[in-house]
């Protein structure tokens, strides 16, 4: 009896507060235009972030090229412009399996019981994935639809069938997928329509391989769920190309990562293999090296004038740095890996409360039930 | 202990029916059901899992009309139930996590079994009926892990269908049975599937079986003394047990929530959300968290006894840990039910749940890892001498003292040395073992035993004494709201 009162007054504590912080997280969280400021003068067209990406982006190129303002080889603390606090890179705590991940300034914004997606960040970090990430990994678990679904990336109440979504449509014509060519049954690449899926880069899985030097390049659909970490993970990978200590030796077509959940103890040579360095080595090159060339906006000669043309920036006006760019394609495969995130959490917080004050006033039948009972 | 019914039909049809079906004086009975006044919240778990089953069998066939069982599309089809299926996230979030909700249910009243001694006479038959459900209920959980056909299930399935395998004589060819072919495929996602389906209803069986032995002898309680005056000690189960349990399911489904909301893979393995590729084995094949105690008991068998090797002893000694449990009535042999007046024995239970949960940690990591180091790393030169085939380990503190040893080593020998990490802990596998022998200790000594050697407090006289006694009421005549319980 004493623990059920205790019981009963912690539940009572807790109810009124879930209750208030239900309250709070009534606010709207979807937003009814898509929330991608152009600074163009557009019409009340519904933005699309994908604009400045010509073509089907080509495979990162190693090296950085002159307009590049960061070098792939910088250690990922001078290059967070978010300013992350510096990790510890060193040797002595990092022995395999310790991991360490970044975490962006201020955390992530979809953690906690009433974090929603990022909604800015989601579209900016599609725009990574199609530019940069889309060439060698497939989202095989995703339609073109999906990304206006409610609490996706490109939602609009405009257009409760994602179908409609003109902004879905344009991303979706912008790939091209094999289909049955109805008049001759041979395969034929089209424009995609919103019900296709993501098109995969290879056919398959020895395609993968062969194109990547013995190397399958996961999907992407779920890597949030399927990496310890999730997308803190992410978001410290790719920023983790860092310079290899002096004595790691980096075998050709591998690449030093202080962040992947690897070993470095076979290629670290002559030295004192407790003080390995961290993480371990992948045949995926640096990919966010050059993207700010790709992410700017177009720069159609007096369109926007002239200065802002040069300036290395998403359609938001956002800087593409590595460590922006690593945030946001985050937040995108986080919402990708598990899009219901936000309806699931909604619920979460009205059904707690529910069942905290059922079973309060199921308590107190009970003690009614129970008052004439020595027990 | 029942006594004769008091259900008394009202209507013509009522009547009428009560002589051909009485299925309503089943009911009225069963709510009327004289259950002692004195039974705590440890006593709830039954009713929370009869809900944890209805829960999982609505929520499951509900997933069945969504799941493709076919090695190309189940993990798809799983994905896309989270997806496009109209609220499947939630159904899915349900039965994955009311897995653990139930194993989590089912432990709790297992434990409270084993400490207010329900399973002792008259009582071995409702026990024994458990663990059968129990052992169901591990069968089903485990053909239902590997139907998402992720890494973790499909390895975790492999390392499973391959212990089965080393039964001797009658192993190899149920493991072929079970995976309908000789490597896990098609055939066996299909039949794990179809069994899925099936052994739940068994279950659901077995509980009235489980319910109805129950009713026979009525509930233990709390003092393990026998109920003596139905009207003094008992209370009808409505309205008295039917709100108690209510409150106590209502409790558990917000701790089950808060992981459906909010922690829906809390419980799991990131691994498991990797497609399942039979040509990349995991770096470390657990099972989910309420199988890990077993698991550790199968690898801490690392020792042949006599002509029986490791792996053969391991596996009987993980099944011969669920099957120990069919023997319990039998081994304890102490006539006091509950370990309220057994002072040894609540020791030796409180450091057996200990050891129960232990066993999970040890199950979840690597057994050659270790618990605790005794101090820093150091280092180890390996080298193998010529003429000798042991390899040579020389330790040192310092990385400068291990290279100017190896330097001083034959060019021949060095060639072949390598310096290593060299640690000293206690590994995880030490403690598995001690906490496995203690798992069995106290089935197969301590309990028989202790029915020997220690000497019981005195217990109260009856449940109505007992009540009495704790609100400190002088008078012997407490009112009892249930005279119509039995007559």
């Amino acid at each position: 009896m004493r623990f059920a009162k205790l019981a009963l007054s912690g539940f009572a504590v807790l109810a009124i507060g879930a209750i208030g912080a239900a309250a709070i997280a009534q606010q709207p969280v979807t937003p009814v235009t898509p929330p991608v400021e152009q600074p163009a003068p557009t019409t009340a067209a519904p933005v699309d972030p994908n604009a400045p990406v010509t073509a089907p982006a080509a495979t990162p190129a190693p090296e950085a090229p002159v307009a590049a303002p960061v070098p792939a080889v910088t250690p990922p603390q001078t290059t967070a412009a978010g300013g992350h606090g510096g990790e510890e890179h060193g040797g002595e705590h990092a022995a395999a399996g310790d991991h360490h991940e970044l975490t962006p300034a201020g955390g992530w914004k979809h953690d906690g019981f009433f974090g929603t997606f990022d909604v800015n960040a989601m579209q900016r970090g599609f725009k990574v994935y199609k530019a940069v990430c889309s060439s060698c990994h497939g989202m095989k678990l995703l339609s073109f639809r999906n990304l206006g679904d409610v609490g996706a990336p490109f939602y609009d109440a405009r257009y409760p069938n994602p179908n409609d979504n003109p902004v879905v449509k344009k991303i979706a014509s912008e790939f091209s997928v094999p289909k049955v060519d109805p008049d001759s049954g041979g395969m034929v690449s089209v424009p995609g329509i919103p019900a296709d899926r993501f098109p995969s880069p290879y056919p398959n899985a020895i395609a993968a391989s062969v194109a990547n030097g013995g190397a399958v390049p996961p999907d992407l659909s779920v890597i949030v769920k399927a990496r310890n970490g999730g997308a803190g993970y992410i978001y410290s990978l790719l920023q983790g190309f860092v310079t290899p200590p002096a004595g790691l030796n980096v075998n050709p077509g591998q690449h030093y990562n202080a962040y992947f959940h690897g070993d470095t103890a076979s290629q670290w040579v002559g030295k004192d293999p407790r003080s390995k360095p961290p993480g371990g080595f992948l045949a995926m090159a640096p990919p966010l090296v050059n993207l700010d060339i790709r992410l700017r906006r177009d720069c159609v000669e007096g369109a926007q004038g002239g200065a802002a043309c040069n300036q290395d920036t998403f359609d938001d006006g956002k800087t593409t740095t590595i460590e922006q760019q690593a945030h946001d394609v985050a937040v995108f495969l986080a919402w990708a890996s598990d899009p219901r995130t936000e309806a699931r959490k909604q619920l979460g917080v009205a059904v707690i409360p529910f069942l905290l004050l059922l079973s309060i006033l199921v308590f107190l039948s009970y003690r009614r039930i129970w008052r004439n009972v020595e027990h | 202990m029942s006594g004769p019914s008091t259900y008394e039909p009202k209507t013509g049809f009522t009547k009428w029916l009560d002589q051909r079906l009485p299925i309503v004086r089943f009911g009225a009975d069963l709510m009327e059901f004289p259950t002692p006044k004195n039974l705590n919240y440890w006593y709830t778990f039954g009713g929370i899992l009869a809900v944890c089953l209805v829960v999982q069998i609505v929520s499951g066939i509900v997933l069945a009309m969504h799941y493709v069982a076919s090695t190309q599309d189940a993990f798809a089809s799983v994905e896309r139930i989270m997806r496009d299926v109209d609220y499947g996230w939630l159904i899915r979030n349900i039965h994955a996590n009311g897995a653990s909700m139930f194993f989590l249910a089912v432990y709790v009243h297992m434990f409270r079994g084993l400490y207010y001694g329900s399973y002792k006479a008259p009582r071995e038959v409702i026990w024994i009926l458990g663990v059968v459900i129990y052992l169901l209920m591990i069968g089903t959980a485990f053909m239902g892990y590997v139907l998402p056909w992720g890494q973790m299930s499909f390895h975790g399935s492999a390392v499973i269908t391959n212990l089965i395998g080393a039964i001797p004589l009658v192993g190899p060819v149920i493991k072929t049975y079970l995976m309908g072919g000789p490597a896990i495929g098609d055939p066996t996602l299909n039949r794990f599937f179809s069994l899925h389906y099936l052994l739940p209803f068994v279950i659901a069986g077995i509980v009235a079986l489980h319910i109805w032995a129950l009713h026979v002898p009525g509930n233990n309680n709390p003092t393990g003394v026998s109920v003596k005056d139905v009207k003094k000690d008992t209370l009808p189960f409505h309205p008295y047990y039917t709100v108690k349990d209510g409150f106590a399911i209502l409790v558990f489904f917000i701790l089950f929530a808060f992981f459906v909301f909010f922690a829906p893979n809390a419980l799991g393995h990131a691994e498991n959300a990797i497609e399942a590729n039979p040509l990349q084995t995991p770096a470390h094949i657990v099972p989910e968290w309420y199988l890990l105690p077993f698991y550790a008991i199968l690898r801490a068998v690392t020792f042949d006894i006599g002509p029986i090797e490791a792996k053969l002893l391991g596996v009987i000694a993980m099944f011969g840990s669920v099957g120990i449990l069919f023997v319990v009535p039998w081994l304890d042999t102490s006539k006091v039910r509950s370990m309220r007046y057994r002072p040894i024995a609540k020791q030796l239970f409180v450091l057996f749940v200990v050891a129960c949960i232990g066993l999970g940690f040890c199950g979840a990591n690597d057994p050659d890892k270790f618990v605790f180091k005794y101090g820093p790393d150091k280092l180890a030169l390996i080298y193998t001498e010529g003429g000798t085939t042991e390899p040579k380990r020389e330790i040192f503190d310092q990385y400068a003292d291990a290279i100017s040893a190896q330097g001083r080593l034959a060019d021949s020998v060095k060639a072949k040395s390598a310096i290593e990490i060299h640690s000293d802990g206690f590994k995880w596998l030490w403690l598995s073992q001690i906490l496995g022998a203690y798992y069995f200790l106290y089935f197969l000594v301590f309990l028989p035993m202790l029915g020997i050697i220690e000497k019981p407090k005195a217990r109260p006289p009856s449940i109505a004494e007992s009540v009495r006694k704790k609100h400190g009421s002088p008078a012997a005549s407490a009112v009892n709201p249930a005279p119509q319980a039995a007559e």
